[in-house]
C-alpha cells in the first residue's frame, strides 16, 4: 500500500525540507515504521517511549482523525492521503 | 539540551527577524519538556510536539511601584505591558484598545443563587467588537508586526474572526479569516463588514482548524500570521489580562473561585498564569483560589474527562448551542484538567436548556445579555453551586465572554413582546399588563 504523508514544517528537517513524501503499509503504525527507515528519527517524534501518538499531535487518513478510528491500527488504503498535524492550535 | 533558531522551523515567516522587541518576552518554552526556542512565529515544540509559551524577565523591585505604573498607564489592556509580549511603546500602534471591561459586582443574582461571599460577572462583551477576543488579538497584532507579516488570519467559532477582521482593520493589515459554514447570523456579518475576506468551510470547528494548520505549512500561507496558530503563543498571552483586571478591580486581591469558559481551554490556562504572575511578582497576596472549567453538555470532551479521572481527553463530535465553544478536540484540555485539579475545583457542563435559563437568569438580574458561552458558564456555576462544590460563602467571578447580540437564535424563540395590542388604553387593559 502506498500513500501520501504531509509533514508539518517542524519535521521537515528529517524529509530534506520535503512537505510530502511517500511510504508504505498497510495500516498507520506501518507507514510511521517505513517512515523512520527513511527518514531516521521521524517516528520518535510523533510516538512517545511507549510507541503512542504523542498527545499534543493529531494524524488524519484521509479526513478521519485517527482518534475517532483505530489509532495506530487505522487501515491506509493504497493512495491515502495522511496528515501529521500539531494539535497546539485553534481556539484561545 | 540544544537550542534550535527560530529560522529552523518558522511557521510562514517571511524574513526571520535578526532581534524582535517584545517588550519583557525573553524565548519561547515548551509547556511538556522545557526546550526552550528563540522568539520567533512557531509554536509547537520540535522536539515533541509540545505547545510553546512565553518566557519574561519579569521587571524586579517594588511591587508598590509596578501596581502605581499600571494605575498610570492607559485604560486598557496596555496597563500591563510591563507583563505581556508587546514593545513598551505598544499603546501609541494603531489598535483596538481592548480591556478595562466592568467588573459587575451581581448582587441581584448573588440573592438569587444563594451567594453570601460577593459574586461578580467580569463583563468581557465590552471590549470593541464586544468577546473578549479582541484581547488576545491585540497581542497577536504585536507580533505579526514584529515578525512582518502583511496578512492576519485564524480559525474561528466567529467571535475570533470579528476581532481579527476589526483588529487588521485598524492596523492597516489584510485579513482573510476561516470560519465553519453554520455559524449564526450575527458572527458572520459582523466578520465580514470589516471588509477582509472571509472563508466558510463545510466542516465543524476542528476541520477549519486542521485546514489552518495546513495551510500554514504550504507556501500560499507565505507571510500570513494566524494568530492562533504561528502566533497562537503571543496572542494566548492576551487572555492573562483577564486575571490582571479581576484582581486590580478587586483592589489587587484575588478572588476565591472563578468560573471560566471552555473552548480550547487556553483562556483558563493564561487565567491561571495571570495569576501566578502576580502572586510571584508580590501584587497580590499569596492566598488558595479555585478555577473552575465550564462546557456544554453537547461539546464536553474536558468535562467528561474530569468526570473520568483521564488526563488525556479524548475529543469529540460537537453539537450544541453553544457554538463558541463547540471545540471537540481542545488543544489546552489537558492542562485545564492539571489546573482545576491542583486548585481544588472542577470541569462541569450543563444541557442546552439550561444555558438558554442562564442567559436569561442573568439577562433578568444583572441586566447582562450574554452569548451562549456566557449562558454556559452562569449554567454551570448554579450547577456547582447547587451540588456543593462551589462555596456560596466565598468571593467568586464569573466571566462572561461575549455578547448576546451575537447568539440571539439562542433566545429568540422564547423570548418577544409580552403582548401585541392595538393602540389605546383598552387594549392595553385587556393585555393584563396596566
Amino acid at each position: 500500500m502506498s500513500v501520501t504523508v504531509r509533514i508539518p514544517t517542524i519535521l521537515r528537517t528529517y524529509t530534506g525540507g520535503s512537505s510530502e513524501v511517500t511510504a508504505e503499509g498497510a495500516t498507520l503504525q506501518e507507514v510511521l515504521a517505513d517512515l523512520d527507515r527513511n527518514h531516521q528519527g521521524i517516528a520518535g517524534r510523533v510516538l512517545d517511549d511507549e510507541g503512542k501518538l504523542r498527545r499534543f499531535v493529531n494524524v488524519y487518513v484521509n479526513d478521519d482523525d485517527v482518534r475517532f478510528t483505530e489509532g495506530l491500527a487505522t487501515k491506509t488504503p493504497d493512495g491515502a492521503g495522511i496528515s501529521i498535524i500539531p494539535a497546539v492550535a485553534g481556539g484561545a | 539540551m540544544s537550542v534550535l533558531t527560530s529560522d529552523d522551523h518558522a511557521e510562514g515567516a517571511p524574513v526571520p527577524p535578526a532581534h524582535v522587541d517584545l517588550g519583557p518576552a525573553a524565548a519561547l518554552s515548551c509547556r511538556e519538556c522545557g526546550e526552550r526556542f528563540p522568539l520567533g512565529p512557531i509554536f509547537a515544540c520540535a522536539s515533541c510536539f509540545g505547545p510553546l509559551e512565553i518566557a519574561y524577565d519579569f521587571p524586579t523591585g517594588d511591587p508598590e511601584a509596578l501596581r502605581a505604573r499600571i494605575a498610570a498607564g492607559p485604560q486598557s489592556i496596555w496597563r500591563y505591558a510591563p507583563l505581556l509580549p508587546v514593545p513598551a511603546d505598544v499603546a501609541d500602534h494603531p489598535n483596538l484598545n481592548p480591556g478595562c471591561t466592568p467588573l459587575v459586582r451581581a448582587d441581584r443574582l448573588a440573592a438569587e443563587l444563594g451567594v453570601t461571599g460577593g459574586l461578580y460577572v467580569k463583563d468581557d462583551s465590552a471590549n470593541p467588537t464586544h468577546s473578549f477576543k479582541d484581547r488576545v488579538v491585540a497581542n497577536a497584532v504585536e507580533a505579526a508586526r514584529a515578525f512582518g507579516f502583511t496578512t492576519l488570519s485564524c480559525s474561528s467559532t466567529g467571535n475570533l474572526a470579528g476581532a481579527v477582521g476589526a483588529a487588521a482593520a485598524r492596523a492597516g493589515l489584510r485579513s482573510c479569516v476561516f470560519i465553519p459554514h453554520d455559524l449564526e447570523q450575527g458572527k458572520v456579518v459582523m466578520a465580514a463588514v470589516y471588509g477582509g475576506d472571509l472563508v466558510a468551510i463545510e466542516g465543524t470547528y476542528d476541520d477549519v482548524n486542521r485546514f489552518c494548520s495546513e495551510l500554514i505549512g504550504d507556501p500560499i500561507g507565505e507571510g500570513w500570521g494566524f494568530v492562533n496558530v504561528n502566533l497562537r503563543p503571543y496572542y494566548a498571552e492576551g487572555s492573562k489580562t483577564l486575571a490582571y483586571e479581576i484582581c486590580e478591580q478587586l483592589g489587587w486581591k484575588l478572588p476565591d473561585q472563578l468560573v471560566i469558559p471552555i473552548a480550547s481551554g487556553s483562556q483558563l490556562t493564561k487565567i491561571d498564569k495571570g495569576l501566578k504572575e502576580l502572586i510571584q511578582l508580590g501584587l497580590v497576596e499569596d492566598r488558595p483560589y479555585r478555577i473552575f472549567g465550564a462546557q456544554a453538555e453537547g461539546c464536553s470532551p474536558v468535562s467528561r474527562a474530569y468526570r473520568d479521572g483521564h488526563d488525556v481527553v479524548r475529543p469529540v463530535k460537537p453539537d450544541t448551542i453553544a457554538k463558541s465553544l463547540a471545540i471537540g478536540n481542545p488543544a489546552d484540555g489537558p492542562y485545564v484538567l492539571d489546573i482545576a485539579r491542583r486548585t481544588g475545583g472542577a470541569v462541569e457542563d450543563v444541557d442546552d436548556a439550561r444555558i438558554v435559563d442562564a442567559i436569561k437568569l442573568l439577562a433578568r438580574t444583572e441586566g447582562i445579555f450574554a452569548e451562549t458561552a456566557g449562558g454556559v458558564t452562569l449554567g454551570v456555576t448554579r450547577k456547582l453551586l447547587a451540588d456543593g462544590r462551589l462555596d456560596p460563602e466565598a468571593t467568586t467571578v464569573v466571566l462572561n465572554t461575549g455578547d448576546g447580540l451575537k447568539t440571539l437564535d439562542a433566545v429568540a424563540g422564547t423570548t418577544g413582546p409580552s403582548a401585541t395590542i392595538r393602540p389605546n388604553l383598552d387594549s392595553f387593559r385587556e393585555a393584563g399588563l396596566a
